[in-house]
């Protein structure tokens, strides 16, 4: 325990700051697990590693020379098809049946995944290089990463995006239509299917690009994927489905939770923390709900 | 009815001999055998509660875990100032008697039977009231969250780990180390099966099964659910402490996420294992478990570095084609095996539907 943050105020603006600009980025994963949840209902455990499968394509560019915030143009793009191709494979399979099975089915894809990505890019703690510098703000005590505030415009741009494709286009209007009955919109003309396999896509290209975000802001590791599955599982449960704005808040407010926690509880709680936390907000819904079921008796 | 008796006890009888025989036959596999018997101690118990109550949990690692710190940490402390032991880390400045060392393990695996069971108690109420997936997810982060949480911990060794005593020197036998483990799992596995067997003769496995089926409907039947799943999650967690603790023992090292809390490779075996052999059935967990064992200890050395991806994939298969797991198929194939009476004319007439 450590109680530095109270003692130095600038502390908090810089915590309270990352944690928002962090936060953003959180709510632009879970609003893909969102749609994907309400759309299939389908818990993706390979959420998170489906993020850093994005992050290390920008990794990958940034490797090769090309400045990796161009990966969050590429990444989504490559991000989408990988979606696409895990659904024809396994997730088409598991659609209908028990949640606890798809479950279960994404923790093996998850594993594959990781596993995977150790071979491939290696077990070192990587981070692509931006270049950005760092904006100092109130006679420099509080320091912001250029690369911070980057990532979290271009998180904020895309989701404004998504929600204009979601509401204009005629694919976003055939998987709103499908997240609200999948028979009727079946017998009304729209290829389930096909909105089904696209649903994920776009999940997996909002990973990609949250990805290649993180690759630049933090770091990447094969094993860190969960966390961010977990994360965003929690940003959807406070927020409800299908509901834009308590997404952002709920991530923004995990974001400033996560911040918090690292300077109090010292950095190497962090992880447990945002677990303990899941098991709570579980917890408390768990009861709030019993309350309800007492009041219909 | 005599004669189908005559018949399990010349099985268990033959099973127990072979039990019994098995380290002095297998001299050279007694850690895989060990290894066996911990992990269908584990199957069985999670089937108890992932099986027959429908109660999917990923965090039954959590009193495996939590077994195997209390084992190693009793056995330590008992003697022994426990941060210094920790501090020292490999090096051996203080050392177990041989009294020492079994009154230490035997007192240990007492503590790690009975914490995890009161822990699942005490943190059922809240846990339980969960349903389906929440409940799956919930738990998967209990697990890991404990794994983290116990890696910042300084007096259990933090993130460098705990390393358990090791046997005592003074038994200069090399066999008597791996026969020790082999006899002390293998009495938790037989009394896990007198245990499972005894609830599945009982009034309480169809509680558990009417849980499963349909909570609500239950509850309407006047049974009091909360109450007996607890009751089942302590079952389960009562055994995974004390196969955690005799786990701890056998490996000799404890490392927060990777031996203790490995929610990526035990706690994914149990469920798998379960899975495999067929949930909510007695004997499907076990030849899960030994199938699932000798595919992994074959297979594992051939396809070395791959390990995970063939784990993950495996999963994948198993949870996607074989849901029912051998024993579902077993059941479906041959029915009467199984004392279910088939109607002909309504099997007739489900043909001639499709």
């Amino acid at each position: 325990m450590d109680f530095l943050i109270f003692k130095a105020p600038m502390l908090m603006v810089q915590a309270s700051l990352d944690g928002i600009l962090l936060g953003i980025l959180f709510a632009l994963i879970a609003y893909g697990m969102a749609l994907q949840w309400g759309v299939m209902n389908i818990i993706n455990i390979a959420q998170g590693d489906l993020v850093i499968l994005g992050g290390y394509i920008a990794y990958t560019m940034y490797l090769a020379g090309i400045h990796p915030a161009w990966g969050v143009i590429v990444s989504p793009i490559i991000m989408f098809f990988v979606g696409w191709a895990l659904y024809k494979l396994v997730i088409n399979k598991v659609v209908d049946r028990d949640l606890f099975i798809s479950i279960l089915a994404t923790f093996g894809i998850a594993i594959v995944f990781q596993q995977l990505m150790n071979f491939i890019f290696g077990a070192d703690v990587v981070v692509a290089q931006s270049g950005y510098g760092t904006t100092m703000l109130f006679d420099n005590s509080v320091t912001l990463p250029n690369s911070k505030i980057f990532s979290a415009v271009i998180s904020v741009l895309y989701a404004i995006a998504l929600v204009i494709y979601m509401k204009k286009s005629r694919l976003g209007r055939a998987i709103r239509a499908t997240a609200q009955n999948a028979r009727a919109a079946k017998i009304l003309g729209v290829d389930t299917e096909k909105v089904y396999a696209a649903t994920f896509g776009i999940n997996a290209a909002l990973c990609g690009i949250a990805g290649a975000l993180i690759s630049i802001t933090l770091t990447l590791h094969p094993y860190v994927g969960l966390p961010y599955t977990v994360r965003s599982f929690m940003i959807v449960i406070v927020a409800g489905l299908g509901n834009l704005p308590a997404v952002a808040v709920s991530g923004m407010g995990l974001g400033l939770f996560e911040e918090f926690a690292d300077y109090i509880l010292g950095t190497e709680f962090r992880i447990g923390a945002v677990f303990m936390l899941l098991v709570f907000i579980l917890v408390y819904r768990r009861f709030k709900l019993s309350k309800k079921r007492e009041y219909l008796k | 009815m005599n004669k189908v008796k005559q018949k399990d006890l010349m099985l268990y009888s033959g099973l127990i001999i072979l039990g019994l025989a098995a380290p002095f036959l297998f001299s050279a596999f007694k850690v895989q055998l060990t290894y066996l018997c911990v992990l269908i101690v584990l199957a069985m118990t999670w089937n108890l509660q992932g099986g027959e109550m429908g109660y999917n949990s990923f965090g039954n690692i959590l009193f495996y875990g939590l077994g195997m710190y209390l084992t190693a940490s009793v056995q330590v402390g008992m003697f022994f100032p426990l941060a210094e032991w920790t501090e020292s880390g490999g090096e051996k400045t203080f050392v177990h008697t041989t009294a020492e060392y079994f009154q230490g393990i035997g007192v240990g695996l007492l503590v790690a039977a009975i914490v995890p069971t009161i822990v699942a108690g005490a943190i059922g109420y809240a846990i339980l009231g969960l349903r389906g997936h929440y409940f799956a997810i919930c738990t998967l982060g209990l697990g890991i969250a404990a794994g983290e949480i116990a890696g910042g911990i300084e007096i259990i060794g933090a993130g460098q780990g705990f390393t358990t005593p090791p046997f005592p020197a003074e038994i200069v036998d090399p066999e008597a180390r791996g026969q020790f483990f082999y006899f002390l799992s293998f009495l938790v596995l037989v009394l896990a099966f007198i245990f499972v067997k005894y609830i599945y003769g009982s009034r309480f496995r169809l509680i558990l099964n009417a849980i499963r089926d349909n909570e609500d409907k239950a509850e309407a039947m006047g049974i009091q659910t909360m109450k007996y799943k607890i009751v089942g999650w302590m079952c389960s967690a009562f055994f995974c402490g004390l196969a955690g603790g005799i786990m701890g023992g056998l490996i000799g090292y404890i490392d927060s996420t990777d031996v203790a809390f490995d929610g990526r490779e035990m706690g994914v075996f149990m469920v798998l294992m379960a899975i495999l052999g067929g949930k909510g059935t007695l004997w499907g967990p076990i030849i899960g478990a030994t199938l699932f064992h000798f595919f992994k200890e074959g297979l594992w050395t051939f396809i070395l570095g791959w390990q995970y991806v063939a784990l993950g994939v495996l999963i994948v298969v198993i949870v996607v084609y074989f849901p029912e797991g051998l024993m579902g198929w077993l059941r479906e194939k041959y029915p009467e095996r199984f004392g279910e009476v088939i109607d002909e004319k309504d099997r007739k007439a489900q043909v001639e539907l499709k």
